[in-house]
């Protein structure tokens, strides 16, 4: 644990004074020439920077709507001011949401308003200079593009936006972050976050077959590049091996073993991440979710279904559709063709919850939850799920789906302050490409609103497990929650309750 | 006529001219600029109702602003409120001819002067109180509310203390700025600072934060419907895009 200060957590959230530059530096490790040029941006900062960049903002404004409006329409009324973890967490101003979009928005009222251009001082425009790019990239790079802020904007202005126009602007001068650009690249290589190459992924799941049959006396199977099955799984690549995120990738296993729907991962699109989005390239971010179209032609499913993945999710319910076709009611050729193979009983794609869901509701699966009585269980609501997904088709299912499936497997659940949970819910403090450890002091204070509202049922009501069902969610908890004197193993994945509570057959049933 | 009374009349076309043509220029603009994601904030409403209804509560009620501060929300609101009252107020000095029913009981609607008056002090002190507020204040946020206070409090001392210009003079002159049929204008320096400074307000309209305003209704966080899976949304440009590789990848089969 390095050594950062943390304040003794109350319980309940304080707005503090502002702290102007407490959290001024340089920001997280830049990326190199290689990783650069491997996304097509230039490998380092280019010299007519400054120009190529107010090029590119006059690009991104005349393609983004949101960034075009949210650019014009603020009014400063501060009701955004406290409702960021990285404000709440660090006291610097500019980690309050408008102060953030103000480092975007001072610069485009300098270059392309009448006001910026004539009358700066009175509009507080400002050059885009090396200081102000020092600027862009330390704050813009401490948003978790969570959406919280947006929630009680009263014209839903919406920092992510920004802040993902902002990384794009830079990454289009050669400025571009090493960790996310990293993952990018091995995506694209290789197919997951992890660069980790088809044979080592399929040994990987082969010794978790036998780890599971060993342990439950039952032989589940996981299917790799299976063709002509039902259901093609996209997870997070940190499923397959890392804690506490496998015990729900097991967790999928038995539910689908129990389902007997037939199923498959691919080795090809072994990812359901997109850091695409995190740095605001559509282009990226595409290529990302085509590589999952291909993989489900290729494979003739007819489902795709996410699993526990926060930005995942927002990008497949949200963009998936939109980026490749992948999802219904497309009027095109190109979208038609994926469309035409998917089974329209089913939402494209779908959510593992969704699908546990169902089997619940349908009384599928069998649980003894007596098994999870040693647990009580609080739920974190995932920011990108939370804000920018839903799931079963009903109002407020992201809310509703994922405690439900933890109520069917455990007896004791118990929510967090309703102000910091479903759409207020706070961001863990390592969304948006902020899960590096370069970044690891404000990974920490940023998960202060998260660890007081903790502390708050933990006193409560004695919680001492929080499911969450983001794979950085898990990683980001496994890693601060020792800071702020709590259990590191505290925090589960959902269907690793569901996963330890579920009663299995033997045989996998025949799906009728 | 007098030279200030032709100056005001030039004034005020020169305003609404600006007001007018900026103001299509920009909704244009919105208009024109593809959203190319589908990015509504929860809670999304999934149906077209209830998406009405989530504008509605938005514009008429400030919903958002209120679960996220009582007190702005309270200062802002009676301010807009007070605005609308006193906008229609107004209209008994615009309307040619003879006034509807409605307007000629909306005298009352005088008094709007005050939640409006009470509104602005609330904001303005907030901006000079609460640090984070102030830190985030240009100095741009202050004039626009210190000339609405202006406003207000000039249209008050002429309401409230007697020293209101000749009512049909005043209603002869707006009336001849619709009708093209141009008379004096009284002047009183009160009347002239407070028609004066609505012609700023107007003429800046589209070039500043007013544009909140129009802006909130293309707000795509609030105006789309959560059915991102349902039906396929994609921009022009994206779709352009789309069909080029398409037809790219055409000529590399064949």
């Amino acid at each position: 644990m390095s050594d950062i200060k943390v304040e003794k957590l109350k319980t309940y959230i304080e707005t503090p004074l502002i702290e102007i530059d407490s959290m001024k530096g340089v920001g997280p490790f830049k990326a190199n020439k290689e990783t650069q040029e491997e996304l097509g941006f230039p490998g380092e900062k280019i010299d007519n920077w400054k120009e190529v960049a107010i090029n590119k903002i006059a690009d991104t404004v005349s393609k983004y709507r949101s960034v075009q409006v949210f650019l014009d329409i603020c009014v400063k009324c501060g009701a955004c001011t406290d409702k960021c973890h990285y404000y709440l967490g660090t006291s610097d101003p500019k980690n309050m949401p408008v102060a953030r979009q103000d480092l975007f928005r001072s610069v485009y009222r300098r270059y392309f308003t009448f006001s910026g251009k004539y009358f700066p001082k009175l509009v507080g425009a400002k050059d885009l200079d090396d200081e102000m790019l020092d600027d862009w990239y330390n704050y813009f790079h401490q948003c978790s593009q969570c959406r919280r802020c947006s929630v009680f904007c009263p014209y839903g202005i919406d920092t992510a936006e920004i802040s993902m126009a902002a990384r794009e602007v830079m990454n289009s001068i050669g400025v571009g972050q090493k960790y996310s650009n990293q993952i990018l690249g091995k995506v694209k290589k290789i197919g997951n976050n992890l660069g980790m190459p088809e044979p080592a992924f399929k040994d990987t799941l082969l010794d978790l077959e036998e780890e599971i049959e060993q342990e439950t006396g039952v032989a589940i199977r996981i299917p790799i590049d299976k063709k002509d099955v039902e259901v093609l799984l996209v997870a997070p690549s940190a499923d397959f091996f890392a804690e506490p995120h496998i015990d729900g990738f097991i967790g999928y296993a038995k539910v689908f073993h129990q389902s007997g729907v037939s199923w498959t991962l691919s080795s090809y699109a072994s990812e359901a991440a997109n850091f695409g989005m995190f740095i605001g390239s559509y282009e990226v971010m595409r290529q990302g979710a085509l590589r999952i179209r291909k993989a489900a032609i290729d494979l003739g499913v007819s489902r795709v279904i996410v699993g526990e993945c926060g930005h995942a999710w927002r990008v497949a319910y949200s963009f998936w559709n939109t980026l490749s076709g992948l999802g219904g009611g497309a009027g095109d050729e190109y979208a038609l063709q994926l469309q035409k193979q998917l089974d329209k009983r089913y939402p494209q794609p779908q959510h593992i919850i969704e699908f546990t869901y169902d089997l619940i509701q349908q009384g599928k699966l069998v649980f003894d939850k007596s098994r999870n009585d040693h647990r009580v269980v609080t739920f974190h609501d995932s920011c990108n799920i939370a804000r920018g997904s839903n799931m079963g088709d009903i109002e407020n299912g992201q809310f509703i789906l994922p405690r439900e499936v933890i109520k069917a497997a455990c007896s004791n659940f118990v929510d967090m302050p309703i102000e910091t949970i479903k759409i207020s819910t706070f961001c863990c403090g390592g969304g948006g490409g902020l899960l590096t450890d370069d970044l690891i002091e404000l990974r920490v204070k940023g998960a202060l609103p998260r660890m007081q509202a903790l502390k708050q049922a933990e006193e409560s009501d004695a919680v001492n497990t929080m499911a969450a069902l983001c794979a950085i969610c898990k990683s980001q908890f496994s890693k601060v929650l020792p800071y702020y004197e709590f259990d590191p193993y505290m925090v589960v994945s959902v269907h690793q309750l569901v996963g330890e509570a579920i009663i299995l057959d033997k045989e996998p049933k025949s799906k009728n | 006529m007098s030279l200030i009374s032709i100056l005001f009349i030039l004034l005020f076309y020169f305003s609404l001219l600006l007001f007018v043509v900026g103001l299509a220029r920009k909704v244009a603009q919105y208009w024109r600029t593809p959203a190319p994601f589908k990015i509504p904030i929860a809670p999304a409403p999934q149906t077209l109702p209830k998406l009405y209804l989530r504008m509605l509560r938005e514009i008429f009620l400030f919903e958002s602003l209120f679960k996220a501060n009582k007190w702005t929300w309270f200062f802002g609101w009676v301010f807009h409120f007070g605005l609308v009252l006193l906008f229609f107020r107004h209209l008994v000095y615009f309307w040619p001819g003879e006034l509807p029913e409605i307007l000629l009981h909306s005298s009352p609607l005088r008094f709007a002067a005050f939640p409006l008056m009470l509104g602005l002090l609330g904001l303005l002190g907030r901006r000079v109180i609460v640090d984070r507020v102030r830190y985030i204040s240009s100095p741009s946020d202050y004039l626009m509310l210190i000339l609405l206070i202006a406003i207000a409090f000039t249209g008050a001392l002429m309401t409230f203390f007697h020293n209101h210009p000749n009512m049909l003079l005043v209603k002869n002159f707006a009336q001849g700025l619709i009708t093209l049929n141009w008379s004096e204008l009284p002047e009183e320096g009160i009347f002239l600072a407070h028609i004066f400074l609505v012609l700023v307000l107007v003429a800046i309209f589209p070039i500043s934060k007013l544009l909140h305003a129009p802006g909130v209704f293309f707000s795509p966080t609030l105006n789309q419907l959560d059915n991102a899976r349902k039906k396929r949304h994609i921009s022009s440009w994206a779709l352009e895009k789309e069909e080029n590789e398409n037809g790219q990848d055409l000529e590399k089969n064949n």
